[in-house]
Formats: C-alpha cells, sequence, structure tokens
C-alpha cells in the first residue's frame, strides 16, 4: 500500500527533490528517515523537520496527505 | 523658526524648563494628512532649536512634544500604525544590535528611522569587497573601516537625535553580559550558529528577550526567545551537539533581497515586543524560502 505527501526541502536539500514533490509516493509506514535516505540527503543536514508545520523526528512516521518540509542548518547574517 | 524664537524672548532663558509645553505648542503646526484628519507636527529644524537653547537632549523634545500630542513630522507617517504613546514607548527603549553585516546594517538603518531612543551596535569586523552584495553599510570608499563606525554614521544620519553605544569588538562569552547592559531587546544579526548560543546565554542572564534570524541563499528564518524559553535549541538543537559552526550559507552564499526582507521581519518583531511584551514567534519559526516563494510558520513545541 502506498501513501502521498506533499514534499517540501529547502535551501541546500532542495537539489534532492524529486519529480512531482507535491504528490511523492511512498510506501505506508515509511519513516522521515528512511525517506532521507531513500532521497539521498545527509542525515546530518536534515536538521529541521516539520510535518504539517509541526517539528518532527527522523523518526516520525508519514501519513497519507501529509505536507513535510525539512530545513539545513542556516546560519547567515 | 521665527515662533521659536519669539516664545523663548519672551519666557526667558531661566524659564525655559517649564514653559517647554507652550514653547513646543507655539512652534508646532497643523497638517492635513492624506486621510483628511489634522495633525499638530513640528519639525526637525524646530525640536533641534528647541534642545540647544533649553539644554534638553533632542529625544527628550521628541517625548515632551508627543506627551502633548504634537508629532514630531519626522515620525508622522508612522502614525496611526503606531501610536503617539507607542512612539514614546520606541524613543525611550535600547536596542542591542549584535553583527552588522547584512542583518546588522539593514536592522539598524529601518530602526532608526522608525524612532528607536537608544542603540548599542556591536562587531568586531572590517568591510570587504565580498560584502558589497548586501550590506547596505558598506560602500565602495569604506571598505577596511570598521563597520561599527559605518553602523555610527548610518544612525546619525539618518536620526542624529539617537543615543549610541558602540563596541568595535567581537561577542563572547567574557564580555556579553557587559554588552548587554542596559538594553531592552538584543537582535542577533550574527553569521554563526556558535555565537548565537553566546548571545542567546548572555540575553537570557541580562533578562531581555531576543529576536533571532539567519540566512542563506533565497531562504531564511526567524524566531523569538524570551529568557525563559529553549530557544534556539528547538532550532539547531542542543548546542553540544552542534556539528558545524556555520550552515547552508557557506554553500549558497547570502542575497541582498533575502538579507533584506528578514532584517525586515527581525525589526517588526523587535517593535512588536517593545510595545506588547510578547511575539507570535515565540517557540515558532517563520521560514521563508523566496525561490518558490513560501512563508511558512512551524511550531517548534
Amino acid at each position: 500500500m502506498t501513501i502521498s505527501i506533499d514534499l517540501k526541502l529547502f535551501a541546500t536539500l532542495q537539489e534532492f527533490t524529486p519529480q512531482s514533490s507535491d504528490a511523492h509516493i511512498i510506501a505506508a509506514g515509511t519513516s522521515v528517515g528512511t525517506l532521507v535516505q531513500q532521497l539521498g540527503i545527509p542525515e546530518k543536514k536534515a536538521k529541521l523537520i516539520f510535518i504539517n508545520n509541526l517539528k518532527a523526528t527522523l523518526d516520525s512516521v508519514l501519513k497519507d496527505g501529509d505536507r513535510l518540509g525539512i530545513f539545513p542548518p542556516v546560519g547567515g547574517g | 523658526m521665527a515662533t521659536v524664537w519669539g516664545s523663548f524672548r519672551r519666557w526667558g532663558v531661566d524659564n525655559l524648563k517649564q514653559h517647554l509645553p507652550e514653547i513646543l505648542l507655539e512652534a508646532s503646526r497643523l497638517l492635513t494628512l492624506p486621510d483628511g484628519s489634522n495633525r499638530n507636527i513640528i519639525s526637525l529644524l524646530d525640536t533641534a532649536d528647541i534642545s540647544q537653547r533649553s539644554g534638553r537632549t533632542r529625544k527628550e523634545i521628541d517625548i515632551l512634544a508627543l506627551e502633548q500630542s504634537i508629532v514630531p513630522e519626522r515620525y508622522i507617517r508612522n502614525m496611526d500604525a503606531l501610536s503617539m504613546k507607542d512612539q514614546i514607548t520606541l524613543l525611550q527603549s535600547r536596542v542591542c544590535i549584535v553583527g552588522l553585516g547584512g542583518l546588522g546594517g539593514s536592522v539598524v538603518e529601518t530602526l532608526a528611522r522608525i524612532g528607536i531612543g537608544a542603540m548599542t551596535v556591536i562587531d568586531g569586523d572590517i568591510f570587504d569587497e565580498s560584502n558589497l552584495n548586501r550590506q547596505v553599510l558598506s560602500s565602495e570608499h569604506n571598505l577596511s573601516q570598521t563597520k561599527t563606525a559605518a553602523a555610527l554614521e548610518k544612525i546619525l544620519t539618518v536620526n542624529s537625535s539617537i543615543l549610541i553605544q558602540d563596541y568595535s569588538e567581537k561577542m563572547d562569552e567574557e564580555n556579553a553580559v557587559h554588552l548587554l547592559e542596559h538594553a531592552d531587546i538584543a537582535v542577533d544579526c550574527l553569521d554563526n550558529i556558535q555565537a548565537r548560543f553566546i548571545l542567546e546565554k548572555a540575553a537570557k542572564k541580562a533578562g531581555i528577550p531576543m529576536v533571532s534570524a539567519a540566512v542563506a541563499g533565497f531562504s531564511g528564518q526567524i524566531t523569538a526567545i524570551f529568557p525563559e524559553d529553549r530557544g534556539l535549541e528547538l532550532v539547531y538543537g542542543p548546542e553540544q551537539s552542534l556539528s558545524a559552526t556555520r550552515g547552508a550559507e557557506t554553500t549558497l552564499g547570502n542575497l541582498a533581497f533575502t538579507v533584506s526582507l528578514v532584517a525586515s521581519l527581525e525589526c517588526a518583531e523587535v517593535v512588536k515586543i517593545l510595545l506588547n511584551k510578547d511575539s507570535d514567534l515565540r517557540n515558532q519559526l517563520l521560514i521563508v524560502d523566496l525561490k518558490e516563494p513560501t512563508f511558512e510558520r512551524i511550531r517548534l513545541l
């Protein structure tokens, strides 16, 4: 069984964005950590994870229709 | 000007201070605003003149005028988004701006224009050519000059009534608390993550709120941290687990429009915190992506 999520990768992570990222199909029960691995994103760069505008973690399990955002550390001024 | 002269002659130098309200009223004039309403305003020239003759600072004169519903003309377009009482509060506030690069330069100018009464500006750096793409205080004419000297010049050019404390030094754990003395709020305009944690600790120690922002390429983020909040660890993780002191900006650089936008967001938050003593961005992070473009507010708790 598969689910569809809306995926948004920010800043340096944008290069890992798959095609049709707003309806990205993954297996049901996939965690953020697994998806990060599948997309080839270095884990330490997946610093700030949010699902439906709430902070989440690599262990969070994705549900159908979730909007997932991943933001790397940003420190410039 | 002639009115002010007449007032001074009439009251005599010794009685100036007690008659300042009348003098201000006589120097003021009625202005019809674009919405058809009328306001009593007083010019920069007249407030400077009254300040010089009475021995009171320009800021004190501006506050005295506002207390009598006379708006210094330089602040007339702040009304009514800000009330006269709000303007007085801002004039009575001190903001500490830490870092005078991209974010800091824009923050300094915006806060000077809106009428913050006192500023502490901190940066140990000098300008170089790589700053010219985004740092509004830098120019081809001041390369190799200290960033604090440029900030001082900008503030005094825009609003010479502001009291300024400038420190051309890097904030570290030793000097941080001292540098924040007397400030009502700190603005994080720093360029690395580690320094942000130093500032956060000092602000918490000083018992003052802080507005923190960072930028990289087309992206930026901003949050507000009060002394009792968990703050930066919610954004970057615990300080001891930091794997690098810099972030995505090492790859993406910093673009002028992202910097000025995020600096404006910081200023809006600073003003609201000074006026309302709270912020909707506590335990939240506003993430801006100018590529798509999107604004997202993330709940960190």
